[in-house]
């Protein structure tokens, strides 16, 4: 032990052992001392090495005090007391001799166990899971915000990514239409989402070219329809977009030419279609969405066709938004209408042409308002403050064949889509908190007042469609000469024909007819999801089928016409396949109870997220073990551990 | 009961010792002479030879027995003699016998008597002190061993002259051809640490000093820990309780070398009059003999690196049943209530052709599988039926695996885990993951939506109609339903954590020496087991319940069942703390891994050891059988990974790549992929199957057990995995292939 580097051990020396035994009252020989000196290294060394295996098992790399501290028990030696505090201790040195030691400051017990200002435990301890490695490849940050490098995706992927989107935004309507399909039924391009949320967004470059947003539109279907994918934040994303081709005063609609109409009313289908089936991914998207429209109706600069847009989208929304966003502001909105169709000067043909547009929109809208206020107050004998008989035929038929949603609509709603609670409770502090409920007949007078007879009659006997077209496109045309039916009401005075195409976007809440999917889909998309909701509660699904089953029905008795036109619009080369389905129930219940399985669904709101930007929300993973608040159990299900890989 | 096992297991043991001499006589009759004068010192002796084992076992027994008497385990004593068939006075009478022969013998035959009592005895203490009730292993029971134990020592030479024996014999050494340089530089190790001892025995430290300066840097660099224990030594008194020591002294270390390279030694050794470096030989060091090639310094570094040499190749001669048991089969309800059946008619149909495929696979006997009732296994339930068809309709949805396809990797990390997460385990289908924290909780979460509830009090459960047929869901309690629960119980830090396979119960083994079974039905304490006395490093459940395996700092591993407050088997041997546990896929084995750097296969029916695998540099911390039962990968503080055939008893594979401990390796359900988790904060997946294709079984190799290892981990590595500064301690691959990995993330 001559040399420096063989001293590899801390060696007491005798010096301190004889202190030490001063302080203990004995007094020592320099041999018994050396002795000891050395007994004691040995003894100590002994220990560290059996405190290292405590180290390893408890799976760390910092030998503790503890650790010492078990050895030292399990050698039948007293622990060490006073030194497992984190933080370092202080080691002093007294100046004369040569003395070290650790300073104790007195701690006043009294004090302490007085204190009130007793530390906050730490933090719970909770498991978090996320997705570290997808197929061995790459770290995966599945919810990343716009792609910053298209090349981290596989080839495989990037190729898919370029040929896709090739295809859609192509010439080729018969690529465009299997891309699309794909699109919707791919289950493997989580990966890709932000790339395709990232080229719907584009919606803005391409506002003169109908052909493009069109296809664009098609584009957000196929992703909201792809049952794999989970749209989380991104929903958002999606919704601007459409909302922009609702809202925004396209430089297409600058040529009265191009139907933009048709545009905005698919996108406000496809608007009522994403908040229906994915508004619970981002929370207090239904006020957003409201609010941006009430300003866009109450902005008097606007062109006429934002105004539609509005109206379209108040609608798509439900009867709900119409009746507390568009007939409050019916009477200020009037007037300006009002003015715009009664200027019959050659230079205002094309805006009067659009206020007729506007006009008929209103009138669907607040027609639907008046029928649904109906169906949810009036029960039978009293019937409804209409007093037309035609009407009471129709009310009738509602009510005996869909008793699921006619009578309390509101609970129905909320149990089955938690919507109604979005509505009232996020309606504090919003601008219509003011907003007391109108009486029906009140709000059928006022309404009437507006619309004269054209209202009552279609009020009361369901649609009727006037021949009277101030500007007609080839679609509508076309449709219009289908439609005249049996129901139609030849003596309507102020009928816009182009409405009639409208009534397609109805909102799905109100369970109206319209809501009901053509066949053909209700077998695609109902059948994978109809499983999910055998597993849910089953109340809650039996009343969801109740209603579906009901609501066609009540379709049918609702009256022929209504049925020839959603169908001649549909089958229109223009809008596509008919894939509108009647989803509530199917996919509502489906994502809740199976949860969208794939890794994506680690990411739930179960948070108030809204504030909190997309970005940041994406890496907000979901804790187990910790629960701020009663999870309702949907979310819970998107940690589920049953991938289907 | 217990303690007529703890007896087998001894006896067991005992033979295993006493094949030594009878393999040397056949591997070399040279040592055998050397042996001879030591091994007669009376008539008494040369006739027990004669008369072959029996006689032998008898004093084996004898000595127990006075071992036993001495501590006043008057009830064990009787018990023992009961089961060996002695009648009352043969104790004393052989006893007196035995010692008046230890007496009348030489001073150097009593040394050699007295390391083969002490052997014995030390074997004794584990099981008796478990096997009994009363004892408890405490150092002062140790004392009178070691005494004997060191006492081998006392022979005296000139410790001047140490240093001389052993640089000539280095140098001697270094002069042989290459060919046995190799070979022969194994003898360096045990003869240093032998000789060093020696002198610090007979307090020459000094010289032990100088000694230990001189030559430690020569030693293989493996050996560093052990060094450092040993530099540490230098009195007397120190050696006695010094666990390293021990372990040196009873058992001997054990060096494979060719023929022709031992007579080379051998020769040198006598020519030189080397008594000194021969005596040691003689008696600490077990020479391995073998006929054909030397071995060269890769194939022999592969293999060393454990506390006490090698294997010996007899340790791994015995026959494993390494295959599956069968399948029980299970009728797939035919009302199959799938989801997908009644959107897709064609479903139903192509059921049907696909169990039966299952059926006939599992029919056929595996020619290398135990007998089903081997060892007896509990009944299957109606839930654990109905939890092997979830689990065979979760295996056709499984991902195949393959370097083109590597699983996705799902980290769990614990946040908060200020305390210290010492154990993770998840269920076997994923729903449930448990953690074991250094302040004595164990935690168990839910990871899906079900969250955890308990069942309703005694009086509620009146109540209950027991008739209805959803009374599994009706005696849960609601308003008990959380995401996770605590369980409150150790007094010491939990370093093992396992679920039962039908997930109703938890195991969980502490630093407080004891064991226990939580329900995970009530989330209490069921049973503590007690046994160990000391830390319990690892515990594991069967994959078919009911038995469960757990080894600690007492150096011995048990088996337990669920119903016995004792163990039904303990597996003696290791000479250092067993550091984890497995259990084999077909229950019917049990490895160890321990810090003597050694695993171990040990058989459940018979309590032996039935392999024994050399060739780590450190202690063992992670084991992984593949799911086809054939081979064993055990992962240790090396960083490294190594690949055992069991049934062959061969290293297959060295998996180099990890830079800080291995805590956790896991095959992929199809055993295509290992993956490993270390400390280094990495997840690591590996190619399995390569691993296993590319090994040359010829017979020699298999003759021998002399493989040559390519270096090709880098092939075999398919991918390195960072986590976010969160080692990883637990790793499991859900049914359908999807990895998961937890840790405790460290900030």
């Amino acid at each position: 032990m001559a040399e420096r580097e063989e001293r590899r051990f801390a060696e007491v020396s005798r010096e301190s052992v004889k202190l030490m035994a001063e302080s203990a009252g004995v007094e020592l020989g320099d041999d018994v001392a050396a002795r000891l000196a050395e007994d004691v290294c040995y003894r100590l060394r002994e220990a560290a090495q059996s405190s290292s295996q405590f180290m390893r098992h408890a799976k760390r790399r910092k030998l503790t005090v503890e650790d010492f501290n078990r050895a030292l028990r399990w050698s039948n030696v007293e622990a060490v007391c006073g030194y497992g505090a984190q933080d370092t201790l202080p080691f002093r040195s007294v100046k004369e001799g040569e003395l070290f030691f650790v300073e104790d400051r007195d701690i006043n017990l009294v004090e302490l166990a007085l204190a009130t200002n007793i530390p906050k435990g730490c933090a719970e301890t909770m498991v978090r899971v996320n997705v570290s490695y997808l197929d061995g490849k790459g770290n995966l940050e599945p919810q990343g915000t716009v792609p910053t490098a298209v090349q981290s995706l596989s080839d495989d992927l990037l190729k898919y990514y370029q040929q896709i989107t090739r295809a859609i935004l192509g010439d080729d309507p018969h690529l465009m239409k299997v891309a699309l399909l794909d699109l919707q039924s791919n289950s493997k391009i989580a990966a890709l989402l932000p790339y395709f949320v990232y080229v719907i967004s584009g919606v803005k470059s391409v506002s003169h070219d109908l052909e493009q947003l069109n296809r664009l539109l098609h584009m957000v279907k196929s992703l909201v329809q792809n049952p794999y994918l989970y749209l989380g934040s991104y929903v958002r994303s999606l919704v601007s977009s459409v909302m922009y081709c609702i809202l925004e005063p396209l430089a297409a609609s600058i040529n009265p030419l191009n139907d933009h109409w048709t545009l905005r009313d698919y996108a406000a289908l496809l608007l009522s279609h994403i908040f229906w089936t994915h508004g619970d991914l981002v929370s207090g998207l239904y006020h957003q969405i409201l609010l941006s429209l009430q300003k866009v109706l109450s902005d008097p600069v606007r062109p006429l066709c934002s105004h539609y847009g509005a109206v379209v989208g108040l609608h798509a929304l439900g009867w709900k938004a119409v009746e507390r966003v568009l007939f409050p502001h019916l009477p200020a909105y009037w007037a300006n209408l009002q003015a715009v169709l009664d200027d019959y000067s050659v230079s205002n043909a094309q805006v009067k042409a659009d206020g007729h547009k506007v006009y008929g929109a209103i009138l669907v809208a607040v027609e639907r308002l008046l029928k649904m206020k109906t169906l949810s107050l009036s029960q039978p004998a009293e019937g409804a403050p209409k007093g037309h008989s035609g009407s009471v035929a129709g009310a009738v038929g509602y009510r005996v064949s869909s008793p699921g949603l006619s009578p309390p609509p509101e609970p129905l709603s909320e149990a089955a889509l938690g919507i109604a609670s979005h509505l009232q409770v996020g309606g504090a502090g919003c601008p219509w908190e003011e907003w007391t409920p109108v009486s029906l007949p009140d709000m059928y007078s006022e309404l009437y007042s507006f619309f004269g007879d054209s209202l009552a009659v279609r009020f009361s006997t369901g649609p009727g469609f006037g021949s009277y077209s101030p500007c007609t496109h080839p679609q509508l045309s076309e449709a219009r000469k289908e439609a005249p039916g049996p129901a139609s009401n030849p003596d309507t005075t102020r009928k816009m024909p182009q409405l009639t195409a409208n009534l397609n976007i109805s909102p799905r809440q109100d369970g109206s007819p319209r809501t009901d999917p053509p066949p053909p889909c209700l077998a695609v998309t109902g059948s994978g999801r109809s499983l999910a909701r055998s597993s849910s509660s089953s109340s809650t699904s039996s009343v969801q089928r109740s209603r579906s089953s009901s609501s066609r029905s009540g379709q049918r008795s609702a009256g022929l016409s209504r049925d020839v036109f959603p169908k001649a619009r549909f089958t229109s080369p223009q809008t596509g396949p008919a894939v509108f389905s009647f989803l509530i129930g199917g996919r509502q219940m489906g994502r809740r109870c199976q949860g969208r399985r794939p890794f994506q669904t680690t990411f739930a709101p179960s948070a108030p997220l809204a504030a909190i930007p997309p970005r940041a929300y994406a890496h907000k993973l979901p804790v187990i073990g910790r629960v701020g608040k009663p999870v309702r159990r949907w979310t819970c299900s998107h940690y589920s551990l049953h991938l289907p890989l | 009961m217990a303690a007529v096992q703890g007896g087998l297991v001894d006896a067991e043991e005992e033979k295993a010792i006493k094949t030594e001499p009878s393999s040397d006589g056949g591997g070399n009759n040279n040592a055998n002479d050397g042996r001879l004068p030591s091994t007669s010192p009376g008539a008494s002796a040369a006739a027990s030879k004669n008369a072959a084992a029996s006689p032998e076992d008898q004093q084996t027994l004898l000595a127990v027995l006075q071992f036993l008497r001495k501590n006043n385990l008057s009830e064990s004593v009787d018990i023992l003699r009961r089961e060996a068939g002695l009648p009352e006075d043969s104790l004393d009478a052989k006893g007196a016998d035995a010692s008046g022969g230890g007496s009348g013998g030489a001073a150097g035959t009593a040394g050699v008597d007295g390391v083969d009592a002490s052997s014995i005895l030390s074997r004794v203490t584990a099981p008796s002190s478990a096997g009994t009730p009363a004892p408890t292993k405490t150092p002062a029971e140790n004392q009178p061993d070691v005494n004997v134990v060191l006492s081998a020592y006392s022979q005296q030479g000139d410790p001047a002259l140490y240093e001389t024996y052993y640089s000539g014999l280095k140098r001697f050494i270094e002069t042989v051809l290459d060919c046995h340089r190799a070979e022969l530089s194994q003898v360096f190790y045990p003869l240093f640490v032998h000789m060093y001892l020696e002198l610090v025995y007979n307090n020459h430290e000094n010289e032990a000093k100088a000694f230990f300066q001189k030559f430690s840097g020569d030693q293989e660099c493996y050996y560093e820990d052990d060094l450092r224990v040993l530099s540490g030594l230098t009195k007397k008194e120190h050696m006695r309780g010094n666990e390293t020591l021990l372990d040196f002294r009873t058992s001997k270390f054990v060096l494979r070398i060719s023929r022709d390279s031992y007579q080379l030694l051998k020769r040198h050794l006598q020519e030189r009059q080397n008594n000194q470096i021969w005596n040691i030989i003689q008696e600490h060091l077990y020479i391995d003999i073998f006929d054909g090639m030397p071995r060269s310094k890769g194939q022999i570094d592969a293999m060393s690196g454990s506390l006490a040499g090698e294997a010996k190749r007899e340790a791994n001669k015995a026959k494993v049943y390494y295959g599956l048991l069968k399948e029980p089969e299970i009728e797939l309800p035919l009302d199959d209530e799938d989801e997908e059946a009644e959107n897709e008619e064609g479903k139903p149909k192509k059921k049907k052709p696909k169990k039966d495929s299952m059926g006939s696979k599992s029919k056929k006997q595996d020619p290398n599988a135990p007998s089903q009732n081997r060892i007896p296994l509990p009944e299957l339930k109606d839930s654990d039926k109905l939890d092997k068809i979830m689990y065979m309709k979760e295996a056709t949805k499984k991902i195949r695996l393959g370097p083109e396809n590597l699983p996705s990797i799902c980290f769990y990390s614990f946040l908060n885990a200020y305390q210290g997460l010492t154990a993770v385990d998840f269920t076997d289908d994923s729903s449930l993951i448990a953690g074991g924290f250094a302040d004595s909780t164990v935690r168990v979460w839910s990871v899906t939506p079900k969250k955890l509830r308990k069942v309703k009090s005694a009086a509620d459960l009146n109540v209950i109609d027991k008739e209805s047929d959803d009374v599994l869901e009706r005696i849960m309690d609601e308003k008990t339903a959380s995401e996770s629960k605590i369980l409150y119980g150790h007094s010491g830090p939990v370093y093992g954590i396992s679920f039962s396979p039908d997930r109703n119960y938890l195991l969980s083994s502490s630093e407080d020496g004891t064991i226990r079974l939580w329900s995970l039905l009530t989330f209490t304490c069921l049973v503590g087991y007690k046994g160990h006395n000391y830390p319990v490093w690892d515990t594991q459940f069967s994959p078919h319940g009911y038995y469960f395996v757990s080894g600690g700092h007492d150096r011995v591993a048990r088996l337990w069942a669920t119903d016995h407050y004792q163990p039904l088997r303990i597996f003696s041997g290791h000479l250092a703390d067993v550091t984890c546990t497995r259990f084999h896929p077909n229950s019917n084995y049990v490895a160890t891994g321990s810090s003597d750097r050694t695993t171990r296969v040990w058989d459940v029916l018979t309590g032996n050891c039935v392999r024994i695998f050399t060739g780590h540099k450190g202690p063992i911390h992670a084991l992984a059988f593949s799911p086809n039962g054939k081979f064993l990968a055990s992962g240790a503080t090396d960083g490294r990974v190594l690949l055992w055939d069991i049934g062959h008893g061969l290293m297959v594979g060295e998996l180099k790549g990890h830079t800080d401990t291995i805590y956790s390796l896991r095959f992929s359900r199809d055993g295509e992929i290992l993956a490993s988790g270390s400390m280094d904060n990495t997840v690591r997946l590996w190619d399995a199957l390569k691993a296993f294709d590319d090994l040359e079984t010829d017979d020699f190799t298999a003759a021998t057990g002399h493989i040559h290892l390519q270096d090709n981990s880098q092939e075999l590595l398919l991918g390195t995995y960072l986590t976010k500064s969160t080692p990883v301690i637990h790793l499991h691959f859900t049914r359908r292939n999807l990895l998961l990995a937890a840790g405790a993330y460290n900030p």
